[in-house]
């Protein structure tokens, strides 16, 4: 099913019988019934103000009709999110709605924020088939609750997207990396939180064991770019070798597509943690391979397929979501991070108000 | 301004519900008398009074989850409050409520400059979260006006704002985590020194709940490390629209300043009697503020300029030294004391785009003459959150009904150009019946079904938020259920 309207989207969800899989693109690999309700007849910018830095578009816009839109003002969407294609190996066109629903940010989120930080306003079809919209288009808007956030990551199970509002930034006008020769997960974890939290802001912050060198980020005006390069060496100089490396460009598209990752076998686990307990937590995984973004804080892992990460890591500060694996080990071992038992109570309440009949992805977030 | 009629049955019962709590607090964190509930009777919206039941003030996560389980039994109302700072009467009580105040719980419980968080209890005031991290050049980025008193608690039940946030976003944005108490005395943890709490996002749904879902006790928050310096640079114009157009022009350079603030002619004149600032004689005045190294500052400001001068500025002054900028910011960080001190005035906080500001500039000046009431507008133009001040005279009778209708206009105004009612200072019991205008009965419904979830009583801050004919058969529902 791919209604062409709102409206559309209400009637036909009021109409269903039986649980459907929302879809985008189809580029996030969700799984789910064979049934599918696809967004991308919802498509198309409706405003744009630069000078607001905000843009509304339908849920079904390609994400690429977005960043071209933006890109010919000079500006961008600065949660740089994540293109899945190539390592969940799925085609199609990636939309907005698709980027909100999965909350998808890059390597850029620990700098400028989540996906869900500059998300304003959204509009969506509940299971019952009325539409609803939260937020607006303002950039500061604390009028009720804030169900932008709630719907932002609710992987489609709450409700239907049919129009998401932004906020853009500018995009910097130099960028440039440093790599740092680095001995382990632990001293680079230590080079990237010496970066983070010296003033010289860092918009990205890297590692990949097998490159060995832990890598920086440093966007803005020229100037500023080539100045804080330049203390940044000094910083960084007792963690190892310190060089800048061209190509930023495709090096930030690499990490934040998880591009070693591609065409390797295995299943694929992304691990949210506090960035110190980085290196400890990625040592118990026996990981094939690991890739560490936001200064450690996101951890990348490539295991046998079938493994049972979240057994083998046992409690810890953060959650493990599966990204990529065969159908039966989702089914097994579950997609998401178990919940507490009163966050689970809280989550199942509002799932069930927000989508009473379980239409939704259902299974997807438990 | 209509709240419910007290429960004859809860107040019929004072003297159960008080024992009940003096068995699990201290002697001194109960308070009964009725001349020292007073002391709780309202917030910074001062035009609304009503003395709570009682008050508590627990010291432990523990003891509020005991204080939240014997009024969840009672079925007694509890109305959390942070420092009382609200300017949207959201800490106002109601006569059948028990005030559940945070103040005593202010410590600092860890600083990890590593990981870049500090936990905090939330009774600790916001400008006390960077106190506590200053020294090591780090500070904490939301900066409400009230940030000497206003309660952490507070900020993240309204998602207070600032402002700095055109650059560092507001409360939702710099909060990691929270330990919340549920009405029914259970404590959950959302979130954590990681980022992006798994699973549907709670965290994002509690901030800016006016304290409607739980009672937030701790809280992870982002620090970030002070950039090497800060300058703001003063601009005059003659005409609001040609100012507008100049703040537009900055951010679609590729600029992104940390604050730009606007100023109108009332504003400038009464800031500038009030703190010397040293502000020109013009329409339209702006601050705006950029950071980095003395470089950065320089090459920024110098583009900042060079847009402004296009616009024909009457008056465009960089400051020169530390002392100089912290004049120039004392004058825009004493607005609303320096209008106070011209008369009585209700302060608005609705949000509009950006590109509207000439427009509802215009229509907000005509409604001045309609009603006779002079209105001052300082806001935080970089991000369309308006604050107009509404002068009135509270000791003449009917001059506070009009000025509540002439700011009913002005916040209906901001919501038809596609803004809304509040950017930072919450709902509360102030704007509670114009919601409505900005969500239609489905949409206040989905927000309602949250409430349902995390309150099923519907007994944490009653009366706020939602309009109370809406809200009315839930809240019936429960009183029923007694």
């Amino acid at each position: 099913m791919k209604p062409r309207t709102e409206a559309e989207l209400a009637e036909t969800v009021a109409g269903l019988q039986d649980p459907v899989r929302i879809s985008g693109g189809g580029t996030r690999g969700i799984g789910g019934p064979e049934m599918t309700i696809e967004t991308g007849g919802l498509s198309g910018i409706t405003l744009y103000e630069p000078g607001a830095l905000t843009i509304v578009a339908q849920a079904g816009t390609p994400v690429a009709e977005i960043e071209a839109a933006l890109e010919a003002e000079g500006q961008q969407l600065a949660f740089e999110p994540m293109d899945h294609r190539g390592l969940l190996g799925t085609n199609g066109a990636p939309t907005i709605g698709g980027v909100v629903a999965a909350n998808i940010s890059g390597p850029r989120r620990i700098q400028a924020g989540a996906c869900r930080d500059f998300l304003l306003g959204v509009r969506y079809v509940d299971g019952k088939g009325q539409v609803v919209k939260n937020g607006g288009r303002v950039m500061k808007n604390v009028t009720g609750y804030d169900l932008v956030k709630l719907m932002g990551g609710s992987w489609g199970t709450l409700g239907v997207l049919t129009e998401v509002s932004l906020k853009v930034l500018p995009k910097p006008q130099a960028v440039a990396t440093l790599a740092v020769r680095v001995a382990d997960g632990s001293r680079a974890v230590g080079a990237l939180s010496a970066a983070l939290k010296s003033p010289f802001e860092v918009s990205g912050a890297a590692f990949d064991p097998q490159d060995g060198h832990a890598l920086l980020r440093i966007e803005g005006f020229a100037d500023s770019v080539a100045y804080r390069v330049g203390q940044l060496k000094s910083v960084l100089a007792e963690y190892g070798d310190v060089a800048e490396r061209d190509g930023s460009a495709e090096i930030w598209q690499a990490i934040r597509d998880v591009s070693v990752f591609h065409g390797h076998e295995g299943d694929v686990w992304r691990i949210s943690v506090k960035p110190s307990d980085a290196p400890g937590i990625a040592a118990r995984l026996g990981a094939d391979q690991t890739l560490f973004d936001w200064g450690g804080g996101l951890i990348w892992a490539l295991v046998r397929k079938g493994d049972d990460l979240r057994a083998r890591l046992g409690a810890f500060d953060g959650h493990a979501t599966l990204v990529r694996a065969a159908a039966e080990t989702v089914e097994a071992l579950g997609r998401f991070q178990p919940e507490s038992a009163g966050i689970q109570a809280l989550t199942q309440g509002i799932r069930q108000r927000f989508d009473p009949r379980g239409l939704f992805n259902p299974g997807l977030m438990g | 301004m209509e709240m419910p009629k007290p429960n004859p049955d809860i107040l019929r019962r004072k003297d159960v519900v008080l024992r009940r709590l003096q068995q699990v607090l201290p002697e001194d964190a109960v308070i009964h008398d009725p001349a020292e509930t007073r002391a709780y009777e309202c917030d910074a919206l001062t035009a609304y009074r009503c003395p709570p039941m009682l008050a508590v003030l627990p010291s432990t996560t523990s003891e509020v989850s005991d204080v939240l389980r014997i009024c969840n039994e009672e079925g007694v109302p509890v109305v959390p409050r942070g420092s009382g700072t609200s300017l949207a009467g959201g800490a106002l009580p109601t006569a059948d409520s028990v005030i559940l105040g945070i103040a005593r719980m202010n410590d600092v419980l860890e600083t990890d400059y590593d990981n870049r968080f500090i936990r905090v209890q939330t009774g600790r005031t916001n400008l006390s979260v960077t106190g506590a991290v200053e020294e090591d050049d780090f500070f904490y980025a939301p900066d409400p006006s009230s940030q000497l008193a206003c309660a952490i608690a507070g900020n993240i039940g309204m998602n207070s704002g600032g402002a700095h946030c055109l650059k560092y976003g507001v409360t939702t944005n710099n909060l990691l985590g929270v330990t919340m108490v549920m009405m029914d005395g259970s404590v959950v943890e959302i979130g954590g020194a990681h980022l992006d709490a798994g699973g549907l996002d709670l965290l994002g749904v509690v901030c800016g709940s006016e304290g409607q879902l739980g009672v937030v006790t701790e809280a992870t928050l982002r620090i970030l490390r002070k950039p090497e310096g800060a300058r703001p640079v003063l601009m005059g114009f003659d005409d609001n629209e040609v100012a507008g157009q100049c703040v537009s022009d900055i951010i679609k350079s590729g600029i992104l300043p940390v604050a730009i603030e606007f100023m109108d002619t009332l504003c400038i004149k009464a800031c500038e009697n009030f703190a010397q600032a040293g502000y020109p004689d013009c329409h339209a005045l702006l601050i705006v503020e950029v950071e980095g190294s003395e470089a950065e500052i320089d090459y920024q400001l110098s583009k900042i300029i060079e847009i402004a001068k296009r616009h024909n500025p009457v008056e465009l002054r960089e400051s020169q030294s530390a002392e100089e900028s912290a004049k120039i910011w004392l004058g825009r960080k004493s607005a609303f004391g320096a209008m106070g001190q011209m008369n009585d005035y209700m302060c608005l906080d609705g949000t509009i785009p950006v590109s509207a500001l000439p427009q509802v500039l215009r229509r907000i000046g005509e409604l001045s003459e309609e009603y006779g009431l002079p209105v001052g507008n300082v806001f935080h133009a970089g991000d369309g959150n308006m604050h107009p001040l509404i002068l009135f005279d509270a000791n003449k009778p009917g001059d506070l009904e009009k000025c509540e209708a002439f700011g009913a206009d002005i916040l209906k105004l901001c919501v038809d150009v596609g803004g809304c009612l509040t950017g930072e200072h919450g709902v509360g019991i102030e704007k509670r019946d114009l919601m409505s205008h900005q969500y239609a009965p489905a949409d206040l419904e989905a927000q309602m079904a949250v409430k349902d979830v995390f309150d099923p009583n519907w007994l944490l801050n009653p009366a706020k938020v939602f309009p109370l004919d809406v809200s009315q058969p839930r809240r019936d529902a429960r009183i029923a259920a007694e």
